[in-house]
């Protein structure tokens, strides 16, 4: 296709120029303008000029600080305890405000604290919630990941058989793909409820009445579980589908050589099936961590963040920076750090597919 | 298709659909729910949610909910916003978007493989980290429109429009689609003296059916469900679209009945659609994976 007969400049351009225009203004554009912005203190709307603040929107977000401790002692020098026997540490506020001799810890707040031997160090946080919206970010990825990942290869693993009706089964597993994120949250939400939820009426009448209701979004520490097990349960559908085009390329002829070895399901699956799924394996993955980091909707929806910002997350804390607060440079400076995270996931899978080719 | 040669007869065949249908219930059920309860007056949802009763149309059911919940807010104006979003949108963005990858498979220009690599490279971009710039952008575009010059896009249909007509995904599936076309059809339609419009028009656009349905679908799901953007950009009532306004009708009040009335509502036209359609919107999502 390389003769002159395709060769034009002028209507090459002109049919490529509208998308590639348009990409350039809303997502180039944007994206480089996230870089940028994360360095100055733009507002949305302010009646002050912008200025350059170099790297303090990061440092706001990413400072901390470790303050080792010792226990308050009396005066005979022993190390002073409480009811419990634990030993009794100062307030945090007493070196984190107005103190002269700690000036590098001003403004900074108490995130948690690990006991060594007869001290206990304070790790310290200038932005705590944030700090919150990270871990919670990374755990949903580090569990959504593998678990879904391997749920959607388990469905498409069984719904790739010849049965009659498979269609039907595929259709209906697909289903809640189709379904807005924001009509399913707010279902599960209902179906979450502490009062008279589908899901505690559903577990009192399994166990006979033994199961103690919970308020599964009430709960800190059931609510981001809660959101995890809802989020599987509507892309789960996403995941096996794309298993199952990877499944369909696998060649049958391998099957039959399997066979006719004799080979036991497991070892057809081990030396057969797995192989041959390696690039969807990663590219699975890769999706899944993406949209996981992603998250957002859910928690708008169901919890705002809370309870005690067990529910926190990157984007949600992007959101809330640059729009509810109408702080831009705070909350580019937020855009910028998620997609470092992101491009560092995009660099692993060239890697891991590079090592195969 | 077939893995393992299967056997299925007997006890086997019994425990592998009843294997699939556990499974089925489990993504069913939450919908049968919604649907169900959405006939239901409150008192009653709440009460039937202790048995099976949860899942069936029975007790006292009408479309009350369905009145109700139009009285109590814009529904029909929320459907209509997200209509007109997603219809403008999924027709301009395989406009513009074949228009691209025309160019890009069927042209020779300077400038060509750089600028599609671009275009490629802005798949690792989630929207997610350029909504806070392109926020600002928006409230800062100008605008020539009836009222004369004006600055700002916020609250209006073309916010919720013109940053999704183009983007990398939709041009990277014309791209693949256009490459497998046979090059020499469109030599040949060279030597006739056919023009680049006429070929993009006559020649390649009826032959790509298939991936216009895979983009179409595609487009419609992102821009019909689409949340952050417009809970962001829009604040008017009268541009409102339906996953916006469901989060507002939900604060208005906690009236389950109505709101799953509403949740019913703006999810079984896309289900229906989906089930007459199903091996379009599957194979939809099975091309996105060959993006590795």
């Amino acid at each position: 296709m390389a003769s002159k007969l395709t060769q034009s400049n002028s209507a090459g351009w002109a049919f490529a120029f509208p998308g590639f225009a348009l990409m350039l203004a809303f997502i180039i554009l944007p994206f480089f303008l996230a870089f940028g912005l994360s360095f100055t203190n733009q507002r949305l709307v302010t009646p002050n000029p912008t200025e350059y603040v170099g790297m303090a929107n990061y440092r706001q977000l990413l400072g901390l600080r470790i303050l080792t401790i010792e226990p308050q002692r009396d005066e005979a020098g022993a190390v002073e305890r409480d009811d419990n026997g634990d030993a009794i540490y100062p307030r945090m506020r007493e070196f984190t405000r107005n103190n002269a001799d700690y000036p590098q810890l001003a403004g900074l707040q108490e995130w948690f604290s690990i006991d060594r031997g007869d001290r206990r160090s304070f790790v310290l946080a200038r932005d705590v919630v944030f700090m919150k919206a990270i871990v919670n970010t990374v755990i949903f990825v580090l569990i959504v990941a593998p678990v879904q990942g391997g749920l959607a290869l388990g469905l498409a693993l069984l719904i790739n058989q010849r049965l009659r009706g498979i269609n039907l089964f595929r259709a209906i597993y697909f289903m809640p793909v189709v379904v807005s994120i924001v009509v399913v949250s707010l279902l599960w939400r209902f179906i979450y409820s502490g009062q008279s939820g589908l899901l505690n009426n559903l577990l009192s009448g399994l166990s006979f009445g033994m199961f103690t209701p919970v308020d599964w979004l009430g709960n800190p520490s059931t609510a981001l579980g809660s959101i995890i097990v809802m989020s599987i349960w509507q892309a789960v559908g996403f995941h096996m589908v794309i298993w199952l085009s990877g499944l369909q390329t696998i060649s049958p002829t391998l099957y039959e050589a399997a066979s006719i070895e004799g080979a036991s399901k497991w070892q057809t699956f081990r030396y057969v099936t797995w192989p041959g799924l390696r690039n969807t394996a990663v590219l699975v993955l890769i999706v899944i961590t993406m949209q996981a980091f992603a998250l957002f909707a859910q928690i708008d929806v169901m919890t705002g963040g809370g309870p005690l910002d067990s529910t926190q997350t990157i984007v949600f804390q992007a959101v809330e920076r640059g729009y509810g607060k109408q702080d831009i440079s705070g909350g580019s400076a937020i855009s910028v750090i998620l997609f470092c995270i992101v491009l560092s996931i995009s660099l692993i899978q060239r890697y891991l597919t590079r090592e195969k080719s | 298709m077939a893995t393992i040669a299967p056997d299925n007869h007997g006890l086997r065949l019994v425990v592998r659909y009843t294997v699939l249908t556990i499974i089925a219930i489990i993504f069913v059920f939450p919908l049968v729910f919604m649907l169900v309860s959405s006939l239901k007056p409150d008192q009653q949802l709440l009460a039937d949610t202790s048995s099976m009763r949860a899942f069936l149309p029975v007790g006292d059911i009408s479309l009350n909910n369905y009145y109700d919940a139009f009285d109590r807010a814009p529904v029909g104006l929320f459907v209509m916003n997200s209509v007109i979003v997603t219809g403008v949108t999924v027709v301009l963005s395989l406009l513009v978007c074949s228009l691209a990858a025309f160019s890009f498979v069927f042209l020779r220009w300077s400038g060509r493989s750089l600028i599609l690599s671009i275009i490629l490279a802005t798949l690792i971009v989630p929207f997610e980290t350029i909504a806070i710039p392109l926020l600002l952008i928006a409230s800062k575009l100008p605008w020539i429109g009836l009222e004369g010059f004006t600055t700002g896009w916020l609250n209006s249909y073309r916010v919720q429009i013109v940053p999704f007509i183009a983007d990398g995904l939709t041009i990277f599936l014309f791209v693949q689609y256009f490459k497998d076309l046979p090059g020499e059809l469109i030599e040949a339609a060279r030597v006739e003296g056919a023009t680049w419009p006429q070929i993009y028009r006559r020649i390649v656009m009826p032959l790509a059916g298939p991936v216009i349905a895979t983009a179409a679908i595609l487009k419609f799901l992102v821009m019909y469900n689409q949340y952050l953007w417009p809970l962001m950009v829009v604040q008017q009532e009268s541009y409102r679209p339906v996953m916006v306004g469901l989060q507002y009708f939900f604060q208005l009040n906690r009236a389950w009945g109505e709101i799953m009335a509403y949740l019913s509502l703006i999810t079984v036209p896309v289900l229906v659609f989906y089930l007459f359609l199903q091996r379009a919107f599957i194979a939809s999502i099975a091309s996105t994976g060959v993006k590795g």
